[in-house]
């Protein structure tokens, strides 16, 4: 059928303790309702530093490093102690320390918006120079920096989001307008930061996939952030505004707004932009939520535990036609929560997982690994949200036992064989089934999976329009081969009979002679 | 416990139970649901 292929990915992190104490909604709302709140003079002491970042297993995980099964056998908490390499490297990308990440968020701003100390961006040069996604333009755009008394003066005048690094004023974000909020310094700053961070995972696909960025046809950008300003609250294409930023200059581009299950919404529309033969290479690309930055800190504070919640995440996906090798996006695979489904637990996996399977007559066995809801559980348990991919798994599970494909007593073992351990941080769209894609990919490639399922659900409700859930599935299985194959495979098979027919009558000729 | 006329406030989790759902089970025993909500946290 020449499905799509999942040709490449790239993943990100962004360690950024200060914006997680500024620009996290919890800390925001904390600093309005109580600002002498214990929370937050508590909080700075349970801030990881970088090292402490990468020495963190799931974060290993998340860009490549270990596989998810790998993680499941180091022993939790996994923020106890260093319990594996820190490195800065991975598969699929990076950990950007929080003082670069910042000449980021410089690097992507077109307006002036992002400000950073002179002698601030001096220090960070050398290391930017080292670089291997920093070209030479690059470090010509971030320029010389502003003077300290600028950005003090900036941040004291109001209107301006002060970045820090500790106790020091290293630069500031400035707002767009005076009076639209939607284009507010708090705003601004999120929106560079998903932007910033997005650039880096797209930067790292095309670099790890020896993509050439100008062979991008479209790119489908799935984060959570609304871009724009009073007029248009969420006027979008940061699609284009990200690809700008990576070479992608023959692309074209569009958001796709799903809560939580943006990003495989987003997988699914690139997939049939590609199978119907509009476009050969669309990328899917998401960056961070600075919104959730500290979601569950309170609790983590409260139990004594570093605050977890201190990266930005982002993906990039390249979804590219059939080149008969890499995995294929089943296009006849779909499961999805219809307006109509309901929204039980038991309504929703059986929209998503057993409705698609059934119609093709599959077991919920036959799929190797579900990748659902993957959000680190030491993350939501202190808040007492549990283990959210342990339940979607047993949810599953319990669905076999209803279809009586497996008893009662063998619920833990499926889990265990079918799931894995949550690695991805409480990032909203970030977590929700993307996280193993390359994972997937690459465990296909080499023949160690034959099939994965890739569920993203979204709380629709948040935003107050419909009391509706939301949820989309696909399956992504080893290459079968390029179906033209077989067309070319008929064109010789002619040739043979053509030849054939030739030689019996070049035989016959002269006995009729 | 009795819900029969008992006013009920009911908070949900996506990952867990949602507020629709609990909603159904309550109105089913008899309470009355002032007021229904579904939390995220991840």
């Amino acid at each position: 059928m020449n499905d799509a292929v999942i040709k490449g990915a790239g993943y990100v992190l962004a360690h950024v303790p200060n914006l997680t104490y500024e620009l996290g909604s919890t800390q925001v709302m904390e600093r309005k309702k109580n600002p002498d709140s214990e929370y937050l003079k508590k909080l700075k002491r349970h801030l990881r530093n970088y090292e402490e970042a990468l020495a963190y297993a799931p974060f290993q995980a998340y860009i490549g490093n270990i596989t998810p099964d790998e993680l499941s056998e180091i022993p939790r908490p996994w923020y106890e102690g260093e319990k594996i390499q820190p490195v800065r490297e991975g598969r699929y990308g990076e950990i950007v320390p929080e003082d670069e990440f910042y000449a980021w968020m410089l690097l992507v701003d077109t307006f002036d918006l992002v400000w950073l100390e002179d002698a601030y961006l001096a220090e960070l040069r050398p290391r930017l120079e080292k670089h291997p996604l920093i070209a030479p333009p690059d470090l010509k755009k971030l320029g010389n920096g502003k003077s300290r008394a600028e950005i003090e003066e900036r941040v004291e005048a109001g209107g301006a989001q002060p970045l820090y690094l500790g106790d020091r004023l290293v630069g500031c974000v400035r707002r767009a307008h005076e009076l639209d909020e939607n284009l507010s310094a708090h705003v601004i700053a999120e929106n560079m930061a998903t932007k910033a961070s997005a650039v880096l995972a797209l930067r790292h696909l095309l670099a790890k996939s020896g993509t050439d960025p100008q062979t991008v046809d479209y790119i489908i950008e799935a984060s959570e952030e609304a871009a724009g300003d009073m007029n248009q609250r969420g006027g979008g294409n940061l699609a284009k505004a990200i690809g700008e930023w990576a070479g992608c200059l023959a692309a074209t581009g569009s958001d796709t707004r799903a809560f939580c299950a943006g990003p495989v919404h987003a997988l699914v529309h690139a997939a049939a932009l590609v199978k119907a033969g509009f476009y050969k290479n669309v990328v899917v690309v998401a960056g961070g939520a600075v919104a959730k930055l500290g979601m569950n800190g309170k609790d983590h504070v409260a139990k004594g535990m570093p605050l977890l919640e201190d990266v930005l995440g982002a993906f990039a996906i390249l979804v590219a036609e059939n080149d008969g090798q890499n995995p294929v996006l089943c296009s006849d695979s779909l499961g999805q929560h219809n307006i109509g489904s309901g929204s039980s637990p038991q309504a929703v996996m059986q929209a998503l997982v057993a409705h698609p399977l059934e119609r093709l007559g599959l077991k919920l066995s036959d799929v190797d690994k579900y990748s659902v809801e993957m959000q680190i559980p030491e993350m939501t348990e202190p808040a007492g949200a549990g283990d959210v991919p342990t339940a979607n798994y047993k949810m599953i599970a319990a669905l076999a036992v209803m279809r009586k494909e497996i008893e009662r007593s063998q619920i833990p073992e499926f889990v265990v064989k079918h799931g894995m351990p949550g690695f991805a941080p409480t990032q909203g769209h970030i977590p929700s089934g993307v996280p193993f894609i390359g994972h997937a990919r690459d465990l296909i490639l080499t023949g160690k999976l034959q099939r994965t399922m890739i569920i993203g659900k979204g709380s629709l409700f948040l935003a107050r329009m419909t009391n509706l859930f939301d949820g989309v599935s696909f399956l992504i299985e080893k290459n079968p081969g390029r179906s033209d194959v077989s067309g070319v495979g008929k064109d010789a098979l002619k040739k043979l009979v053509a030849d054939a027919l030739r030689q019996v009558a070049a035989n016959l000729a002269p006995a009729g002679e | 416990m009795d819900l029969k006329g008992k006013k009920v406030i009911a908070l949900g989790d996506r990952d867990g139970v949602p507020g629709p759902a609990i909603e159904e089970c309550l109105k089913s025993a008899g309470a009355e649901l002032v007021f229904v909500t579904t939390e995220c946290f991840v």
